[in-house]
């Protein structure tokens, strides 16, 4: 019973999927600025030699988002560029970079 | 006088900070929904602690655009008192009305500890009660309290006496020994320009009363009474310029 459900899901999502646009990902990495201290970075640096790593000088920790537009057009990376800017990094400690691996 | 605390989502001392102004103080206060946009008739404001939106993103980086942050924005402006007290303080550097950035610990770990705290600085509205460099115990909770500033804004605090509290020992001695999370220059809290705006990582509101370990807080607010009454409360009718 829960077989023929997951089924006719899928086939839901199909469907969808098929009708949907294309939707193009971009990509936003957040890192602290270069002189930041990052604890977690440090953190992972050394474990990582306790570990036996040793060729692993230092790590600095970031975060990646993944977001979803309807296309990769100026007004998309604009946006992205300002939602980047205002919230996925506090410009004071941290720097991002956009990528959009979809265009060419 | 008459206060009004934040709720956000995830807010979990807005209790502590309603409790600490109503029973402790025995003054007026209110809760406000973060999806208000009216301050009008309210003297303080205080942004509590807790984990407003789960703290995503970074701690207070999504509560900053609540509709009422508008508001406490221009409150701020026409001058009046905001005490940003933990994630409250977080919110209040992500939104600009302070410098400067909350990081991790640097020990990676959540710290629910007493602090000793030194008064650095008695002529704020926050701290007239208080005596230059006294020692106070605060508890603080949290594991994002590191604060961070580039070497120019420091200097621009450190110069301007803005560093109101400073994490130290029982005896006043400030050290990294009893820098409990890494803050630059062992800031537990600081004061904009105009000095109307105070945020801190540690508690006041958890010890308002000298039942919860310490009373040290309840001067805070004592002395944030006593500014609001000098200036005239919104609620006592006394602001309205005398003829």
């Amino acid at each position: 019973m829960t077989k023929t459900t997951s089924t006719t899901e899928t086939a839901a999502k199909q469907a969808v999927k098929a009708t949907t646009k294309a939707t193009t990902k971009a990509i936003v990495h957040v890192r602290f600025k270069d002189g930041v201290l990052d604890p977690e970075g440090v953190a992972i640096q050394k474990s990582l030699a306790v570990m036996g790593f040793d060729r692993a000088l230092s790590v600095r920790a970031g975060k990646f988002y993944e977001i979803e537009f309807a296309d990769n057009s100026a007004e998309s990376e604009k946006q992205l560029q300002e939602l980047s800017e205002k919230a996925l990094a506090n410009p004071v400690i941290e720097k991002f970079e956009i990528q959009w691996p979809d265009k060419k | 006088m008459r206060v009004a605390v934040i709720t956000f989502p995830g807010s979990n001392s807005d209790h502590d900070s309603y409790s600490a102004v109503k029973y402790c103080l025995q003054e007026e206060v209110e809760y406000v929904w973060h999806q208000e946009t009216d301050l009008s008739g309210f003297d303080c404001v205080v942004l509590p602690g807790g984990f407003s939106y789960g703290d995503y993103l970074r701690g207070g980086a999504i509560a900053r655009f609540s509709p009422i942050m508008t508001t406490v924005t221009k409150f701020v402006a026409d001058g009046g008192f905001v005490l940003g007290i933990c994630n409250g303080f977080q919110v209040l550097t992500e939104s600009g009305l302070l410098p400067g950035a909350l990081i991790r610990n640097r020990s990676l770990r959540f710290l629910g500890q007493w602090t000793y705290l030194r008064v650095e600085n008695n002529k704020t509205p926050f701290t007239t009660h208080y005596t230059h460099h006294q020692v106070i115990k605060v508890p603080i909770a949290h594991g994002e309290g590191n604060f961070y500033v580039a070497d120019d804004q420091l200097d621009e605090i450190e110069s301007a006496n803005r560093v109101v509290f400073r994490y130290c020992d029982r005896e006043g001695v400030v050290s990294e020994a009893t820098n409990p999370n890494g803050s630059r220059n062992s800031i537990a809290g600081i004061v904009n320009v105009g000095q109307n705006v105070l945020g801190m990582m540690p508690h006041p509101e958890r010890v308002a009363d000298s039942i919860l370990g310490s009373g040290d807080g309840l001067i805070l607010f004592e002395s944030l009474r006593e500014a609001i009454s000098k200036r005239g409360s919104k609620t006592s009718g006394s602001n309205v310029t005398a003829a």
